[in-house]
């Protein structure tokens, strides 16, 4: 080997941040888009989401009697289509530690590595970002054809939407982050940690129904949680008039439910990143990097 | 920059064990590593020597950062492996041998490309050193290969590869010949040699529980048991501390009983480790006195062992190591200890 050339002085922490984010989200996405038969991507991708919106659909026609003109039912359908976001970039950030730890066993060599452990997991989530995106696309798409969700694209407030959905992007993604330190630290059964957690909130987040079909005692629960507030401005930008039809959130206008969001997001994003550092740093105290259970 | 690579003080670890399920409030304590004190010069290949177990990789990790020390400091190229843990990172790789570890999807210039990018090397530059590396390992055809398609053999040449290639100061080997066959090992040492030749000031550190590994290849070598270290040397010295002992290699019968333990016990007999295989024996003695061998040969023929073969041969690293623990590193790890 000819090469002398040492590494450069440390790069700023900015860099290394970018860095690491840019190519953990290529490597996400080779992980993801490893798709070595296509019909079971396509499976995965629309048949499985389609599937799950179709046991709602089911169970609300049988419920409410087949009225699907109630505005309950577009209620539940974008609650639902939305909430595959959950799980999706929670578990694409946490997952990251479990897999690079169990199965890749490369996380070690990430730890020794000039990078930001958290901005690499974050990179990480990115791929399931988009497979998820492409998952929720496929549901609302088929809804708004098939079921007639009242979704008219010219009337939607699209300003509202993608702000709405960038900042609950990035508070789940925060959250993911919160989840991959636990992770660092169960080296058992962390596996599904992602979904286990999303799947947990699913019932106090407003997501297939107005909190107010919850005991009062536990309803503070989803008011204090930041999906709850994501999902109601979701679903005012696409289909304001029904949205607004639940008394929940229905005193608070877009503008102050944004303002909850963002400081929900930033009080969560707080505690996620402080988290994660304790877990870290109590992760490299115990040895706990490069341990392997070896299911 | 410093002059020393690496250099740890009163560097300790220990590892707080849960005890079973009836026993979770239990506490137990494990010393991986105690007062280890190491200075290493820059441009050295240096050795850590001992059994499964030792603390070896241990002290791998805690200079890695990736495993905090319990008492002690360490510091890698000058900077703190704690305090100033970011900046020691982008000096440093790390590859550990007998895993297959690494993207299975990627291929193997994917894979190496990757971790380039996450030291910032430059594309086209990481392209080149891909190239010119996994040539010399032998992997240069692999290049578009799956890594999930390698044997794992290859595999853990192009994570030698992948340690190399960001041509760090200070390159950390952990056992980086375990579970390859011999021509592969050659060719692994034969460019870790290489590697060191071409830059003066490029730090190997390894370990291996091999012992012809750390002497044919380590400029000094640490012997390592129990997490401390017992001795710390050039090969040549740490053998010389036996010249003036006999060493003999002596095949026999079946022992009938007769131990290590018992020979020992003869005056003059310094250690005397056996190890039974089928239809016989195979015992190393270090003599203080070459005339202690007829004592040897007595007791020999007191339980029936005949002699089918002796032979006096210089010091080994295998006999610093019996010598400073009193067995030998196999009858050591068949004694069993965690790292």
């Amino acid at each position: 080997m000819t090469t002398t050339t040492r590494n450069p002085l440390p790069a700023s922490r900015w860099k290394e941040s970018w860095r690491s984010f840019r190519i953990a989200t290529w490597l996400g996405w080779q992980i993801e888009s490893n798709w070595t038969d296509p019909f079971l991507f396509a499976i995965y991708s629309i048949v499985k989401p389609l599937a799950g919106a179709a046991i709602l659909v089911v169970m609300y026609g049988i419920i409410s009697g087949g009225n699907f003109e109630d505005p309950l039912f577009p209620y539940i359908y974008l609650g639902n289509a939305f909430y595959i976001y959950v799980g999706a970039v929670m578990t694409g950030v946490s997952w990251a530690v479990i897999d690079d730890r169990e199965h890749y066993k490369t996380l070690k060599y990430m730890y020794a590595a000039p990078i930001r452990i958290p901005a690499y997991l974050l990179g990480r989530g990115v791929a399931r970002f988009l497979t998820g995106s492409f998952s929720v696309i496929v549901t609302i798409v088929a809804g708004v054809l098939f079921l007639h969700v009242p979704l008219n694209p010219l009337q939607a407030d699209w300003l509202l939407f993608f702000l709405a959905l960038f900042l609950g992007i990035v508070m789940l993604a925060m959250l993911g982050l919160l989840l991959g330190g636990i992770s660092l630290l169960i080296v058992n059964h962390s596996w599904f940690i992602g979904e286990a957690v999303a799947g947990a909130l699913y019932l106090f987040s407003g997501a297939i129904f107005p909190l107010e079909v919850l005991p009062a005692w536990l309803r503070p629960v989803g008011f204090a949680m930041p999906m709850t507030y994501w999902l109601e401005l979701l679903r005012r930008s696409l289909v304001g008039n029904v949205a607004q039809a639940f008394p929940t959130l229905a005193t608070f206008s877009n503008l102050e439910l944004l303002g909850i969001l963002l400081g929900l997001s930033v009080v969560f994003g707080v505690i996620s990143v402080f988290v994660f550092r304790r877990c870290d740093h109590l992760a490299r105290e115990r040895g706990l990097i490069d341990m392997t259970t070896h299911y | 920059m410093s002059s020393l690579a690496i250099e740890t003080q009163d560097l300790g670890r220990i590892y707080k064990i849960r005890g079973s399920k009836k026993e979770k409030k239990i506490r137990k304590e494990l010393v991986a590593l105690a007062d280890v004190n190491l200075q290493i010069e820059r441009g050295e290949l240096f050795g850590l020597l001992g059994p499964n177990g030792a603390g070896k990789t241990t002290l791998i990790k805690i200079l890695t950062t990736l495993l905090a020390p319990t008492s002690g400091q360490a510091r890698v190229s000058g900077f703190d492996i704690v305090t100033d843990a970011a900046r020691v990172r982008p000096l440093i790789n790390m590859v550990s041998g007998g895993e297959s570890s690494g993207y299975g999807l990627l291929t193997v210039r994917e894979n190496l490309w990757m971790f380039s990018q996450f030291y910032g090397l430059p594309s086209k530059e990481a392209n080149r050193r891909i190239e010119e590396l996994l040539k010399m390992v032998g992997l240069g055809d692999r290049i578009h290969t799956k890594s999930s398609d390698l044997s794992t053999g290859l595999r853990q040449k192009m994570n030698i590869v992948r340690g190399f290639l960001t041509d760090p100061e200070v390159l950390f080997l952990d056992e980086p010949t375990l579970g390859l066959d011999v021509g592969a090992s050659r060719d692994v040492r034969n460019f870790i040699r290489h590697w060191l030749e071409v830059d003066e000031t490029r730090t190997l550190l390894l370990t291996t529980h091999y012992m012809v590994e750390a002497e044919e290849l380590c400029d000094r070598v640490a012997i390592i048991n129990q997490g401390r270290v017992l001795a710390c040397d050039s090969p040549a010295v740490l053998k010389r501390r036996l010249q003036k002992d006999a060493i003999f290699e002596v095949a026999t019968s079946p022992l009938n009983g007769l131990t290590g333990a018992a020979i020992e016990a003869l005056p003059e007999v310094r250690t005397a480790t056996a190890a039974e295989h089928d239809g016989g024996a195979t015992l190393n003695l270090i003599l203080v006195e070459e005339a202690a061998l007829a004592g040897v040969i007595n007791i020999f023929t007191q339980r029936n062992v005949r002699i089918l073969n002796l032979s006096k041969r210089e010091p080994t690293l295998e006999d610093v190591f019996i010598d400073l623990v009193g067995r030998s590193m196999a009858e050591v790890e068949e004694g069993g200890q965690d790292e």
